[in-house]
C-alpha cells in the first residue's frame, strides 16, 4: 500500500513538473513578447520593463528562476494587472470557482447516483426509459448550449433568475445546473449499468435467499459495490468541471478563476496564463491521486501492485 | 464377405461406391458461413436507435456537404440592406424585387448582423464541426492504435516507459493544455501560412491546424490504452507464434495480425471519438480559439450569438440545437456499433 502511494505521488510530482516546464517553454515560444500589443512603448521603457521582470536574461536562466519561485509558491507578477501578483489573483478568484465547482460536483453525485439506481431497479419501465433518454441527451449537449438556453428562458424570458454575478443563492442555481448537467447524466448512466451488473451477481441472490429485506440488501450489498465505478469518474469529473467553469463563468459573468484564465488569454498576460495553468493542472492532478488512493482503500479486491 | 476381425486389412467394396445423391445432399452447406462482419451488420441493422441515428447522420452530412453548393447564398456573402433579418422575412430591397416579379430565396433562418444568410452559415458551421470530428478521429486512430500496439507487442521496459508517458498525459487536464497549445501555436502557424510553400494552410485556417495538432498530441491516449489491453491478450495467440515461425517481421505481425484482429474495438472507439472531438472543437471555438473568421463553426456561431441573445434567440438556438443533435446521433450510433461489433465492451 505504502509503495503504491509513494509511486503515485512520485508520478504526480513528475507530471506537475513536466506540465510546468511545458507551459513555460510554450509561453516563451510565442513570438512577440508580452508588450507587443502596446504600440507606443519606447525602447528604453521596454528595456526597463524587461529588466524588471527578468525577461532580458537567457531562457535557461529565466526557466530556473521561474521554477525556483514556483517551488516557493511564487507565480510572479501579473503583466497586465499592474502591481498585482499572479498568486494574489489566483487566491482571490479561486474560492469563487471552487464554491461553484464543488456544489456542482456534489449535485452531480447526489442526483446522478439515485437516478441511476432508480433506473436500474425499474429496468424496462417507463421511468427507466425516461431517465435513459434524459441522460443520453444530457451527455450530448455542450455546456455552452445549456448555459445559453437556461439564460434565455429563465433569465430573459421568464425573469425568474438573475443572470449576472453571484451575490445571492439564486445566482448559483443556473451556473450550478449548467455545470452539473453533463456529469449528472454521465453518472446516472454509469450508475445504472453498474447497478444492473451488481443486481445480477450471486451474492445478491444469496442476500435475497437468506431473507434480507430489500432495503438492507440494496443499501448494504448492492449500492456499496455498484458505486465503485462512479468513484473512478470523480477524477475526470473534476477536470470537466474545471473546463466547464471557463464557459459558465464567461456566460454568467462570474468573477472566478476560469473567467480570469480566458480573459488573460485574450489579454496575452503570459505570467497569468502560466500561473493559472500550472495551478489548475496541479489541482486536478493532486485530486486525481487522492481519488485513486481512496479507490484502492474502498475496494480491497483491487491489486495494489 | 464381411470380416469380423478388426485387424484385417481386407477392403470392403461397398466403401468405394460412388456417393448417392442423398449422401451428397447431406454434405451441402445450406447456410453461408456467418463472418464477423455479417454477424455484426445483422446485429447493427436490427438496432433501431442506431439505424435512426445513422439516418440522422447521413441527413446532416447531406445538409452540410452537399446543400451549400446548391444554396443561392454563400456563407461569406454579405447582402447589403438585409442585416439582422428574422427568419423568413425580406429586406426592403428584396421586397421590391419580389414586387417586380423576381423570385427571391427566403432567408430561412434570417441573417446575421453583417447581412449573411444564417442558414447557409449554420450548414458551413456543421461542415467544419463534422470535418474536425472526422479528421481528429482519423488522427487519433492512427497514432493511438500504433502506439498502443507497439507498447503491448514489445512489452517489458518499452511498455513501462510508453505507458508511463500515457499516464502522464492522461492525468493532465487536457483542455487546459489544448487552450495553451492552440494559443502558443497560433502565431507560428500563421507565419508558416504566409510562406509560399504553405499557402494551403490559409484555406483550412491556421486555428484548425493547431486544433488537429493538439488532438494529435494529446487525444490519442485513450485509444492507446484500449488497443494495448486488447493486444496484450491477442499477442499470446497461436497465430502470432505461427506467423513468427514463418519469419514474419514484427511490423507485419502488428499490421496484419494484431491490429486486424481488434478491428471491432478500433471502429467503435474511433466512432465514439468523433463526438468528443466535435465537443472539444465547439468548446474551443466558443472561447475564440477555434476556426478563423469568416469561416463559421457551430461553436463560434453560438459564441457570437450570445451577446444578441435577447433580440435574436434563433441565432443561438440553431447552432446549439444542431451541435447537440450531431453529438447525440454520433453517440447513439457509436453505442450501436459497440453492441454489434464489440459486445465485450458493453457495460
Amino acid at each position: 500500500m505504502g509503495k503504491y502511494i509513494i509511486k503515485r505521488l512520485l508520478l504526480a510530482a513528475l507530471t506537475i513538473f513536466l506540465v510546468a516546464t511545458l507551459t513555460f517553454f510554450l509561453m516563451n515560444a510565442v513570438p512577440g513578447g508580452p508588450y507587443e500589443a502596446e504600440k507606443a512603448i519606447s525602447p528604453q521603457a521596454r528595456a526597463a520593463l524587461e529588466a524588471k521582470f527578468g525577461l532580458d536574461q537567457p531562457l535557461g536562466v529565466q526557466y530556473v528562476t521561474y521554477m525556483k519561485n514556483l517551488l516557493h509558491g511564487d507565480f510572479g507578477p501579473s503583466l497586465k494587472q499592474r502591481g498585482r501578483e499572479v498568486k494574489d489573483i489566483i487566491f482571490s478568484k479561486f474560492p469563487v470557482s471552487a464554491r461553484i465547482g464543488g456544489i456542482s460536483v456534489l449535485m452531480a453525485l447526489c442526483v446522478g447516483i439515485p437516478l441511476g439506481c432508480i433506473s436500474a431497479l425499474n429496468r424496462g419501465t417507463a421511468i427507466d426509459n425516461t431517465i435513459i433518454v434524459i441522460a443520453t441527451c444530457g451527455i450530448a449537449v455542450p455546456s455552452f448550449v445549456i448555459c445559453s438556453v437556461c439564460m434565455y428562458f429563465f433569465g430573459v424570458k421568464l425573469r425568474l433568475l438573475p443572470t449576472v454575478g453571484i451575490s445571492t443563492w439564486k445566482h448559483f442555481i443556473m451556473p450550478v445546473f449548467a455545470l452539473s448537467f453533463y456529469p449528472t447524466a454521465y453518472i446516472a448512466r454509469l450508475m445504472r449499468s453498474s447497478m444492473l451488473d451488481v443486481l445480477g451477481q450471486d451474492y445478491m441472490r444469496t442476500a435475497k435467499a437468506k431473507g434480507l429485506s430489500q432495503t438492507v440488501s440494496l443499501f448494504k450489498h448492492a449500492l456499496r459495490n455498484a458505486i465503485l465505478p462512479v468513484l473512478t469518474y470523480v477524477g475526470p469529473m473534476l477536470a470537466y468541471t474545471l473546463t466547464g467553469s471557463f464557459i459558465v463563468e464567461r456566460i454568467f459573468t462570474i468573477p472566478g478563476l476560469g473567467g480570469e484564465f480566458i480573459s488573460s488569454i485574450s489579454n496575452r498576460d503570459y505570467m497569468m496564463i502560466m500561473g493559472t495553468t500550472i495551478f489548475l493542472a496541479t489541482l486536478v492532478i493532486v485530486m486525481n491521486v487522492i481519488v485513486d488512493i481512496i479507490y484502492k482503500f474502498v475496494d480491497p479486491r483491487i491489486n495494489l501492485k | 464377405m464381411s470380416n469380423n476381425n478388426f485387424l484385417s486389412l481386407q477392403l470392403q467394396v461397398d466403401d468405394f461406391l460412388p456417393a448417392s445423391d442423398a449422401e451428397k445432399e447431406s454434405l451441402v452447406i445450406l447456410r453461408e458461413s456467418v463472418s464477423f462482419w455479417k454477424d455484426g451488420m445483422r446485429r447493427l441493422l436490427k438496432n433501431k436507435v442506431a439505424m435512426a441515428s445513422l439516418v440522422v447522420i447521413v441527413l446532416i452530412m447531406f445538409f452540410s456537404f452537399v446543400l451549400p453548393s446548391f444554396y443561392p447564398y454563400t456563407y461569406k456573402e454579405q447582402v447589403r440592406g438585409s442585416e439582422n433579418l428574422s427568419p423568413m422575412t425580406y429586406s426592403a430591397a428584396e421586397q421590391q424585387r419580389i414586387a417586380a416579379g423576381e423570385k427571391v430565396f427566403p432567408h430561412i433562418l434570417g441573417t446575421d448582423k453583417l447581412g449573411r444568410d444564417y442558414a447557409v452559415r449554420v450548414m458551413m458551421g456543421s461542415r467544419i464541426s463534422l470535418l474536425v470530428g472526422l479528421v481528429a478521429a482519423a488522427i487519433i486512430l492512427l497514432i493511438g492504435s500504433i502506439y498502443g500496439a507497439v507498447a503491448a507487442f514489445f512489452g517489458g521496459w518499452v511498455d513501462t516507459i510508453m505507458m508511463r508517458l500515457v499516464d502522464i498525459i492522461y492525468t493532465v487536464p487536457d483542455v487546459l493544455l489544448i487552450v495553451l497549445i492552440s494559443f502558443a501555436l497560433k502565431e507560428p502557424i500563421d507565419n508558416l501560412a504566409n510562406t509560399p510553400a504553405f499557402r494551403w494552410i490559409n484555406t483550412i485556417g491556421a486555428n484548425l491546424i493547431s486544433i488537429f495538432l493538439v488532438f494529435a498530441l494529446l487525444y490519442w491516449v485513450g485509444m492507446a490504452r484500449i488497443v494495448r489491453s486488447q493486444i496484450l491478450v491477442l499477442k499470446e495467440s497461436e497465430y502470432v507464434t505461427a506467423a513468427r515461425a514463418l519469419g514474419a517481421t514484427n511490423s507485419r505481425i502488428i499490421r496484419k495480425h494484431l491490429l486486424t484482429n481488434c478491428i471491432g474495438t478500433l471502429i467503435v472507439t474511433t466512432t465514439l471519438q468523433i463526438p468528443s472531438s466535435i465537443f472539444t472543437e465547439s468548446f474551443l471555438s466558443f472561447l475564440g480559439l477555434g476556426v478563423a473568421v469568416p469561416l463559421p463553426s457551430l461553436g463560434s456561431l453560438a459564441s457570437s450569438a450570445i451577446n444578441g441573445m435577447t433580440t435574436y434567440p434563433y441565432l443561438l438556438m440553431a447552432p446549439g440545437f444542431l451541435i447537440s443533435l450531431i453529438i447525440l446521433s454520433f453517440n447513439l450510433f457509436g453505442d450501436g456499433l459497440r453492441d454489434a461489433f464489440d459486445p465485450k465492451m458493453k457495460n
